[in-house]
């Protein structure tokens, strides 16, 4: 079976500062994978540079087969790669519902709809003429995924979806992440609440530093491998 | 090195010129001098601070007028006249900043020259000064600064390069001081300057209300030196305006040495397209759009960047700690793009 | 009465000065930058209509759809391809090189045209006019014109919020970087925007080549009155700018009837008024 998104020896720089080291990942169609690790290790910048946000061009990065390294966002967009971004990032000058309509600006066919959205977040319901910022930390979460979901992606990478919200909250987030699933979604989560990551996922990767330290599922890993790949701390021989 | 050697010969033919220069040529440095006056300032706030004004004939008519009402009305000598006219400039520059900061950015710049049509329309209100069709300078008045044409010439021409040569000597001195580096903090962020206790507001306006003092002095000397003054003329965009910015943007935009090539290569072109017509301001306007495009750090700044140049160097480098080899021990900072967090 | 035929005719030059706002309005709104060059294209369309109906003999419905049409174009071209490659952080290379392309379009202009005031002649439309009140009489063409004004605003408002165009054009305005995200081209997003403006632009100046005498070197004056009309109407709000036109075209008329010489001044003093008491404008961004 092909990747759905394959990257190989994956560099990335801000100016003269190189953030990536020559990632290798993978991630299956339907799969749900986690990349977990400290402020600053790349996770963010990875899932950037698979979007287009950060420029790739000369490396390899490909999509179900497809090179796509170096192609503008809204192409990427186009081939079914969604982002649900880090702190949102909603339009405050559109409402709830308009929100999730431009979601669909690319045009993909799929299962997911406005009334699949709503029936997935009915909280949205009440809310959906409202302005898309004017909700709580985990409503307007919830606008950012449905907003993703509905351009019927492949692939949806979640950029720290638990930041800033309550436990309670999280917990309703993440039911959703089955359900999409379930429709064949492949799923990579970026997160910093470790427990919630490995219950989500069916693979785990550590960044750390830029690099990949550690990877595997979640019952092969002890909590003493993922903490040294997390932090970096050298085992005692 | 050598262009210190340069700077200096060129400086020292400047103080002699009187001696060496025919009539024509001292009205023309007369004018280059002019220019590069309202060219440091007009640097001074787009390229230091951050403030884009295309309203700066505001005050470069503003000089001229109080100049000629200092000079007509209540007979203040001439000479005296110009550093009072360039005083009560910055004075009404006072309110007229506090009006026009009220806008930011882009708008703050088109905000500048409703303010010189303001300024200009009320000019053309004061019939004592001509009204609409303005008003020339009095032979008599003109005569009291010296008896023959030729040290009139000479007296004024100093006034020219003392002008000059305060404008970017002034300029240099303000950007090595601390006032200077706060001006380059509020450029590069000035959300990051005020967090660390730049009052940004104020700093903004000690510039715009000094660059107002520089202009109108300028404008003072320009109308002495045209004999006469019209509205139109004094507060003419292109003039004052669209030809002080393609100076400084062809020259080189945030620099001090910008602004002096950028005046050069206005006066060669305009040399030779003397008999263009209208095709000479598209080509200014086409040169000034492709150095936007190309690089927008002009002349001066693309070649300094390749060779390192400077002859008035404004910059806090750090070097790098060394040690007893000659290898540097600390790293030297890098310019890097803000990192987003990972 | 002079004084309400002062305030009547004031408001249907605000229609005038709403027209010419609408386009710099929109463009600010999307791309936070201020084309300088914004009344010189409004020139340009005066003088396009006035070639094709006057000195090509075109049909008037024919000449206006083309001066429309080609102003459009020109806008969409312009920004895909010069502006677009200046737009960022810094205010400045936007500003200076719609400086530059408004220096071009004048001397461009006067090359061509000569430095003669031109006017496009309308014919019975110019002179029929209709009394509202006693002593009040209204032109056809200013009410026409005012008409207009309000036309394209309400269009202007119905492409922005009721269509998926509109929707990409406000989401642009908020956060250019996530729409790619999406899968807008910001680009051609950026361009659209541009090209909407101009045809509110190649409106504005037909209907200036039929109301008043321009000469290449008007723009500066138009985008000083749109300018005015945006910052009085405040910021963010598209029927703000008609509120912000008739205010200035009010002003305007008042000070042209205490003297002919004070109407400019006295629309440039109103403004400052604006500015001094209200910074946000009469009618800022509401909260939807």
């Amino acid at each position: 079976m092909t990747k759905l998104l394959e990257t190989v020896a994956l560099e990335a720089f801000y100016g003269d500062f190189q953030a990536l080291f020559g990632i290798d990942f993978a991630i299956d169609p339907g799969e749900t994978v986690a990349i977990i690790g400290a402020n600053g290790a790349g996770k963010s910048t990875f899932l950037r540079a698979i979007t287009g946000l950060r420029p790739t061009a000369g490396q390899r990065v490909s999509f179900d087969g497809v090179p796509i390294a170096g192609m503008p966002p809204d192409r990427i967009h186009s081939l079914g790669i969604a982002m649900v971004p880090e702190g949102r990032r909603l339009f405050p000058s559109l409402s709830v519902e308009e929100n999730l309509l431009i979601g669909a600006a690319g045009g993909r066919k799929g299962p997911w709809s406005l009334q699949r959205v709503y029936a997935l977040f009915p909280d949205l319901v009440a809310k959906r003429r409202n302005p898309g910022t004017a909700l709580s930390g985990g409503q307007q979460q919830m606008v950012a995924i449905g907003r993703a979901l509905m351009s019927n992606p492949r692939l949806v990478l979640c950029d720290e979806i638990s930041l800033g919200l309550a436990p309670k909250v999280i917990k309703d987030i993440y039911r959703a992440l089955p359900v999409i699933r379930a429709e064949g979604a492949a799923i990579v989560v970026v997160e910093q609440d470790v427990g919630q990551a490995l219950a989500a996922a069916d693979r785990v990767v550590c960044f750390m530093e830029g690099r990949v330290s550690l990877a595997g599922t979640p019952a092969s890993l002890s909590r003493d491998a993922i903490a040294a790949a997390y932090f970096g701390i050298e085992e005692a021989a | 090195m050598a262009l210190v050697a340069v700077t200096l010969v060129a400086a020292l033919s400047l103080l002699a010129a009187p001696w060496w220069a025919s009539r024509a040529e001292l009205r023309l440095l007369m004018e280059a001098l002019s220019f590069l006056a309202l060219a440091q300032m007009w640097n001074m706030l787009a390229g230091y601070t951050g403030l884009v004004s295309v309203g700066q004939q505001a005050f470069v008519g503003l000089g001229g007028y109080l100049f000629f009402a200092l000079g007509l009305s209540q007979g203040v000598p001439l000479l005296v006249a110009i550093p009072c006219a360039a005083l009560a400039t910055a004075v009404l520059a006072v309110p007229t900043g506090w009006v026009a900061f009220r806008l930011q950015g882009a708008y703050f710049a088109i905000g500048t020259w409703v303010i010189a049509e303001v300024f200009r329309l009320v000019a053309a209100q004061f019939s004592s000064l001509g009204g609409g069709s303005g008003v020339s300078m009095p032979a008599e008045l003109v005569r009291a600064i010296a008896v023959s044409p030729a040290s009139r010439e000479t007296i004024l021409y100093y006034v020219a390069l003392a002008i000059g040569g305060l404008a970017v000597l002034g300029v240099w001195l303000l950007l090595r001081s601390r006032w200077g580096l706060a001006l380059t903090a509020i450029r590069d962020s000035e959300a990051a300057a005020e967090s660390i206790g730049i009052n940004t507001r104020r700093v903004k306006f000690f510039v715009y209300v000094l660059a107002a003092f520089m202009t109108g002095l300028t404008g003072a000397f320009v109308f002495l030196q045209k004999l006469r003054i019209t509205p139109e003329a004094a507060f003419s965009v292109n003039d004052w305006t669209a030809f002080v910015i393609f100076i400084v943007v062809i020259g080189g935009i945030g620099t001090i040495e910008g602004p002096i090539v950028g005046v050069t290569v206005f006066f060669v072109l305009r040399g030779i397209a003397a008999d263009w017509g209208t095709w000479y301001l598209i080509m200014m306007g086409a040169i000034a759009i492709a150095v936007m495009m190309i690089d927008k750090r002009g002349i001066w700044g693309a070649l300094r960047a390749r060779f390192d140049l400077s002859v008035f160097p404004v910059e806090h480098r750090l070097e790098a700690a060394k040690d007893a080899s000659g290898t540097a021990t600390t790293p030297v900072p890098n310019n890097t793009d803000r990192i987003a967090s990972c | 009465m002079a004084w309400l035929n002062a305030v009547v005719q004031g408001v249907l030059l605000g229609g005038l000065y709403a027209l010419f706002a609408a386009g710099l309005s929109l463009m600010f709104g999307v791309m936070r930058f201020v084309n300088i060059a914004h009344g010189d294209f409004i020139v340009v369309a005066a003088y396009m209509i006035l070639g094709f109906v006057v000195t090509l003999g075109w049909n008037p419905a024919l000449g206006v759809m083309a001066t429309v049409l080609l102003l459009g174009a020109a806008g969409y071209l312009n920004q895909r391809f010069i502006l677009n490659r200046v737009l960022g952080k810094d205010i400045l290379p936007p500003i200076l090189v719609t400086f530059g392309m408004s220096i071009i379009i004048q001397n461009g202009l006067l090359q061509l045209f000569s430095a003669d005031s031109r006017k496009l002649p309308a014919g019975g439309l110019e002179t029929a006019s209709f009394d509202v009140v006693q002593g009040v009489a209204v032109g056809l063409l200013p009410f026409l014109m005012f008409l207009t004004a309000i036309a394209v605003i309400g269009l202007l408002q119905f492409v922005f919020y009721r269509t998926a165009l509109g929707r990409l054009l406000r989401a642009t305005a908020d956060d250019p970087e996530i729409v790619p995200l999406m899968g807008g081209n910001t680009a051609h997003i950026f361009a659209v925007a541009t090209m909407l403006a101009s045809l509110v632009v190649g409106v504005a100046g037909i209907w200036l080549a039929m109301k008043t005498n321009f000469d290449p070197a008007a723009g500066p004056s138009r985008l000083l009155f749109a300018f005015e009309a945006v910052i009085i109407g405040g910021l963010g709000n598209i029927w703000g700018t008609l509120i912000g036109g008739i205010v200035l075209g009010v002003a305007q008329t008042l000070g042209a009837q205490i003297d002919a010489g004070y109407q400019i001044l006295a629309g440039h003093l109103a403004f400052l008024a604006v500015l001094v008491f209200r910074p946000t404008g009469l009618m800022p961004r509401l909260a939807r």
